[in-house]
């Protein structure tokens, strides 16, 4: 088996992680402190739209932006000559926009679970905005944050139909762990992908092992074991 | 010292319009749930924002809608004690009492030590809010907000979420703790007892609009109007009409009879301790039977009506358990008023 695949796929879905994890959590914050009704119905269904629409039109959407006849794929080849589509960056940000959604929809949940009265009773204390958000908000929404992180690492180790669209399927450069086993299928050559199948299942399984073991730590403030 | 709250604030189907000040002494806001009560308080905190009037703070505007003036919650320097408390439940005791302290490492130490001292919580600096008990939890809170000296304290319901046997017990307890504090004190309550307990002076509140304000024993003791009789607790109200100097009571078809002017008097109440049992007619003295006895810890609550009075609203006193005994296989019952309200 060639391991190469299962290389680019891990090293696509961490360096995704990074960025969706920051993203995700900072449009979640500035969603849940939207006072608009209408404005956070606005942003919140752009920023989940990824969610729901084939990854084949996200990924047309990245060529639309950064095909190298479009304006910007343009300007960053011709200034920079930085080609993004059909390399391993075109990898990555499928895996970010395609991980987005779950990012921010758990950070965004999570946030709004924490009581509003903690955010009021930081602020009558004196506690600047920021400080609020670090010491309270972060830390109580933590494990919800985490499993959405968790979730997001899966669906980027995962991703098949954007990537294929705007990285393509180039062997040892953005040929993925999905892209290897379509490809051994397409080529008829079944007994080729057992063993991309069985890593892809074996990660994805420990990943979701991870997220049920954030999920029940997060009860550790709550927990009344001490009290005796 | 002095608060001067004056404020509106609308919402669907509620609006709040309150306006009262303060003098130093403590200030209790008695109302049922939904009547405004925590609203009024969080408007003054600044963590919720009025529409329109003017908040001023010992001579320091906080609110004023006509100059467009609104200080951030941060800065008003309010120390507001929530319904359940609000302690943070990521931090122990200790930081909870530190969290909004602006000092280096070892003052906020000091600090933290010397308030947990104060309240008597010294073994539970390293516990988790989870981990404490109602009135301990109750006494981090005050002691986080004491730590932060604010000029003055807003407490929202500070024993409802108290176990109703520990109540009076810990009412004692608040109150030394509270002594600590010297400054303004607001105390927010849909309880009667705590708000005659704790306040000097009390404000009425219903349906987001003061009904009344004055001293705490004084509105206590004769309150003004049908609203403020009800907020006390009055159960047994009546319209009634002036005639001749004697009052109609239409609702018990009794007569009454009083000294002094009797204008603008439309209900009449009686407090259900009020009552005096006695074995013949007279002045104030109401021939009834009995219609309904509800057994209580120490006393019963009995109702009883006369045949010329409205059925729905009888008339409820209180007797001991040795009085019951006398009358309850009595057919007839003699009771007279001892004193009433005179409600407009």
């Amino acid at each position: 088996m060639d391991w190469s695949p299962a290389l680019i796929s891990l090293k696509t879905a961490s360096a995704s992680i990074v960025i969706t994890f920051f993203l995700g959590i900072f449009a979640a914050k500035l969603v849940v402190g939207m006072k608009s009704d209408k404005a956070r119905i606005f942003i919140d269904g752009v920023l989940t739209l990824p969610l729901v629409l084939p990854p084949t039109v996200l990924g047309f959407f990245i060529l639309l932006v950064l095909g190298v006849k479009r304006p910007l794929g343009r300007f960053l080849l011709e200034l920079f000559s930085v080609k993004i589509v059909f390399s391993w960056t075109a990898t990555v940000l499928a895996a970010v926009v395609v991980s987005f959604p779950l990012m921010y929809r758990s950070a965004r949940g999570a946030f709004e679970q924490v009581d509003n009265n903690l955010i009021m009773a930081g602020r009558t204390l004196g506690m600047s905005e920021r400080r609020i958000f670090r010491r309270i908000m972060m830390p109580l929404a933590l494990p919800g944050i985490a499993s959405g992180g968790v979730l997001a690492f899966a669906r980027g180790l995962g991703e098949f139909g954007a990537t294929a669209m705007v990285a393509g399927n180039i062997a040892n450069k953005t040929r993925t762990l999905p892209l290897a086993i379509y490809a051994e299928v397409a080529a008829g050559n079944m007994e080729g992908s057992y063993g991309y199948v069985a890593v892809v299942v074996l990660i994805s399984f420990i990943v979701l092992s991870l997220m049920n073991y954030f999920t029940i730590r997060g009860s550790k403030y709550t927990d009344k074991d001490d009290l005796k | 010292m002095s608060l001067e709250v004056n404020i509106k604030k609308k919402y669907k189907g509620f609006c709040l319009d309150v306006n009262f000040h303060t003098n130093g002494e403590y200030l209790g806001i008695l109302g049922a749930s939904g009547s405004g009560k925590s609203l009024t308080l969080k408007c003054i905190a600044g963590v919720e924002r009025p529409d329109e009037g003017k908040i001023v703070l010992n001579n320091r505007v906080l609110y004023d809608s006509n100059n467009n003036i609104n200080i951030i919650p941060q800065s008003r320097n309010i120390g507001y004690m929530f319904q359940n408390y609000a302690l943070f439940p990521n931090m122990t005791a200790e930081e909870n009492i530190g969290a909004g302290l602006k000092l280096s490492k070892k003052e906020k130490k000091l600090k933290v030590d010397e308030l947990l001292n104060l309240f008597r919580i010294e073994d539970m600096g390293y516990k988790y809010p989870a981990q404490l008990s109602g009135g301990q939890q109750q006494r981090v809170a005050l002691a986080r907000i004491i730590a932060y000296e604010p000029d003055v304290l807003l407490l929202d319901e500070p024993f409802s979420a108290l176990d109703s046997s520990l109540k009076s017990e810990l009412h004692t307890d608040f109150f030394d703790m509270l002594k600590l504090y010297k400054g303004e004190v607001l105390i927010v309550t849909h309880s009667r007892d705590e708000a005659y307990r704790f306040s000097k002076n009390l404000a009425l509140i219903e349906n987001g609009r003061i009904t009344g304000f004055g001293k705490t024993k004084e509105i206590f003791e004769n309150p003004k109007s049908l609203s403020q009789a009800k907020m006390i607790g009055c159960k047994n109200i009546s319209p009634c009409e002036i005639s001749d100097n004697k009052i109609i009571c239409t609702d018990w078809g009794i007569v009454l009879e009083a000294d002094g002017i009797l204008e603008n008097c439309s209900y009449v109440g009686i407090p259900s301790n009020n009552f005096k049992m006695v074995n013949e007619g007279g002045i104030n003295t109401i021939k009834c039977k009995l219609v309904n006895a509800v057994e209580e810890i120490d006393k019963y609550t009995i109702a009883v009506e006369n045949n010329n009075g409205n059925e729905n609203n009888p008339i409820y006193f209180s007797v001991n358990k040795e009085d019951w005994n006398k009358i309850k296989n009595k057919n007839e019952l003699y009771i007279k008023v001892n004193d009433f309200y005179r409600l407009i």
